[in-house]
């Protein structure tokens, strides 16, 4: 039926289609066994369409996709037995508590009462929610909520986990945890397909990388592959006088031999750096220049700016784009 | 900080375990009809938490047959029957119909409140029976009919109605009042899977409901109604299953009331079973 070499997804020119409009245009994705694969983009590009149609949740309009050589669209029921999902939002019953709820996917799927007690409370110590497991859900934080849903998702201890963006709205600490729990998942040879809005996660996370826009792959690699395809930081300096805007170009050029970036009318100046080192030795020839700075931010590549080199466009698209665009260019 | 990274290392049952054994195990095609059933129950079991939680989802079982029945004896009995005692074993049998039918509508507005909950997204990944979470929530409602139509004839005993069919009849006839809230509940089901919001399911269900009770033999005999609305109260299949329970209760008879009530259920189930499940399929 299958054998170890067999991807855990794979999917081939996958279509959605709603109304006139393709969600999913065409996407292909080859997730190995084993690895953390990372699908990245902006709101509405197409990743959770792509992820409920490989979990079985929407139909393929186009192209085919398989689950551990299983047919999406032919075997829903063999692929729903080895997968779990975790959506955006918490999937769990608010009427009932911690404990039940884990109880209820349990039974659901076929495990014995005691046994499904038994995981319960092991998923429960796992994820930190031991105190809470009899308090109503409706007590519960956004990060507990999260977590019990993924604790959901492993009841079974499927060998495929989908994750639609984990950590959206959630705070850096609880947003660290749920990076340890993917990281042990994947330890214990669990395959994870990730959609993150988040470079960072993905960076941290993400064995390989697929950079999705407007239903359209436009690219794929390692975290590594794309930030060098991506570009550097920059410094932006909010400087004090308009006037001074073209006097602070030539000097940042001369320093770190590329051209910067204006924006006169915020009088604001972003400067390409090769390190971040390079920040401190333009801000010092700005004051050696006399040239007063009234702000500053030192930036690493943003998805915004994954976007710019990838697509040609920014990742929301609102008026400044075009002007920000041409500047670039 | 976390529980995740204090765990002491080799502590096998504090780890995230996958399985990936599964992988090399021949899987089910489809649910078979024992994990079918198994999972309503689950699910069923699911329902009754949800109601113990939300004492309110039960007022229109609980406080309302209390409310109406007292209501309606003491302001009709005199009118129609001559007598509040004369009335009861006309108004509570028509009540048991009404209460029943109002618990109903319960079942569609909460499915439809259901599937809009994020839990139901959980359960269309899971590989269940698809029409387990249709099926769960209709098993634990036969409880509410039960409650309603026992708490309908218990007020009514309190009041000094003596039903003539004895236990016997009274049980009969509460038997009766469950098939038809099971059988009548597919239609507000329908409704539940196609409507779009909760309040559009509850407006429809409403809309039904009222006429299919009044227009009926509930609160009054139809020979008093004009000829072309009799017709149509002595057609309503609500009316049937009324007269079934009145002759079960008070008389202790299976007549062939009873026959034309479980008909009267079984083309409803026949007509709207099908309907819920493709619309609600289309949805899982």
């Amino acid at each position: 039926m299958h054998t170890n070499d067999t991807l855990a997804v794979h999917a081939q020119g996958l279509v959605k289609t709603f109304g006139d409009q393709r969600a999913v245009d065409g996407i292909d994705l080859e997730v190995r066994r084993g690895e953390v694969f990372g699908v990245l983009g902006p709101n509405g590009a197409g990743k959770t369409t792509t992820l409920k149609m490989l979990a079985t949740l929407l139909p393929i309009d186009g192209g085919r996709a398989e689950v551990f050589g299983h047919d999406v669209s032919r075997e829903g029921h063999v692929i729903r037995q080895l997968l779990g999902v975790t959506g955006q939002y918490a999937s769990v019953d608010e009427n009932l508590t911690a404990t039940e709820n884990l109880l209820l996917f349990g039974r659901l799927q076929g495990l014995s009462r005691p046994e499904s007690k038994r995981r319960a409370a092991t998923l429960l110590e796992q994820f930190d929610l031991t105190e809470a497991a009899n308090k109503p859900i409706s007590a519960f934080s956004g990060g507990m909520r999260r977590r019990l849903d993924l604790a959901a998702s492993l009841i079974t201890r499927p060998p495929l986990i989908f994750l639609d963006e984990p950590t959206t709205g959630l705070d850096p600490r609880t947003r660290g945890q749920m990076w340890d729990t993917i990281r042990e998942l994947v330890d214990e040879g669990c395959t994870v397909l990730l959609t993150t809005q988040y470079l960072d996660e993905a960076d941290q996370l993400a064995d390989r990388i697929a950079v999705i826009d407007r239903g359209v792959k436009v690219a794929e690699g390692t975290s590594d592959e794309l930030k060098s395809s991506v570009g550097r930081s920059s410094l932006t300096v909010h400087l004090a006088e308009r006037d001074d805007l073209v006097l602070a170009a030539a000097t940042a050029r001369g320093l770190v031999g590329e051209e910067p970036v204006p924006s006169p009318e915020a009088r604001r100046l972003s400067v390409p750096l090769e390190r971040s080192e390079q920040a401190v030795d333009v801000l010092v020839a700005l004051r050696e220049k006399g040239i007063g700075i009234e702000s500053l931010t030192v930036q690493k590549p943003s998805l915004d700016e994954v976007f710019l080199a990838l697509t040609g466009h920014t990742a929301d698209s609102d008026t400044d784009d075009s002007a920000s665009m041409e500047a670039a260019s | 900080m976390s529980t995740l990274t204090t765990t002491p290392p080799g502590d096998a049952t504090q780890r995230v375990t996958v399985d990936t054994g599964v992988l090399d195990r021949r899987l089910a095609t489809h649910v078979s009809l024992g994990q079918t059933v198994a999972q309503t129950m689950t699910l069923a079991w699911r329902a009754t938490m949800k109601m113990r939680r939300n004492f309110e989802q039960l007022f229109d079982v609980t406080i309302q047959p209390l409310l109406f029945t007292a209501m309606f004896a003491y302001i009709f009995g005199g009118a129609i029957s001559g007598s509040v005692k004369d009335y009861l074993p006309v108004i509570i049998p028509g009540l048991i119909g009404q209460t029943v039918l109002t618990a109903c509508i319960a079942t569609g507005v909460q499915l439809r409140e259901d599937m809009d909950k994020g839990v139901f997204d959980r359960f269309k990944v899971l590989p269940i029976a698809r029409i387990a979470p249709l099926a769960g929530p209709m098993v634990a409602d036969l409880v509410r009919y039960a409650i309603a139509s026992t708490l309908t004839f218990g007020t009514g005993i309190a009041m000094g109605y003596r039903p003539g069919g004895g236990v016997l009849g009274v049980f009969g006839a509460i038997l009766l009042a469950i098939v038809t809230g099971w059988s009548l509940a597919w239609i507000f089901t329908w409704f539940g899977t196609v409507g779009k919001t909760a309040q559009g399911v509850q407006g429809i269900s409403l809309m039904v409901m009222f006429p299919l009770t009044f227009l009926s033999n509930a609160f009054v005999p139809t020979a008093t109604m004009p000829g072309w609305l009799r017709a149509f109260a002595d057609v309503n299949p609500v009316s049937h299953v009324i007269s079934a329970i009145r002759e079960l209760a008070n008389h202790g008879q299976v007549t062939a009331e009873v026959g034309w009530a479980v008909l009267g259920c079984a083309v409803v189930v026949a007509i709207f079973a099908p309907l819920s499940v493709r619309s609600f399929n289309r949805k899982m």
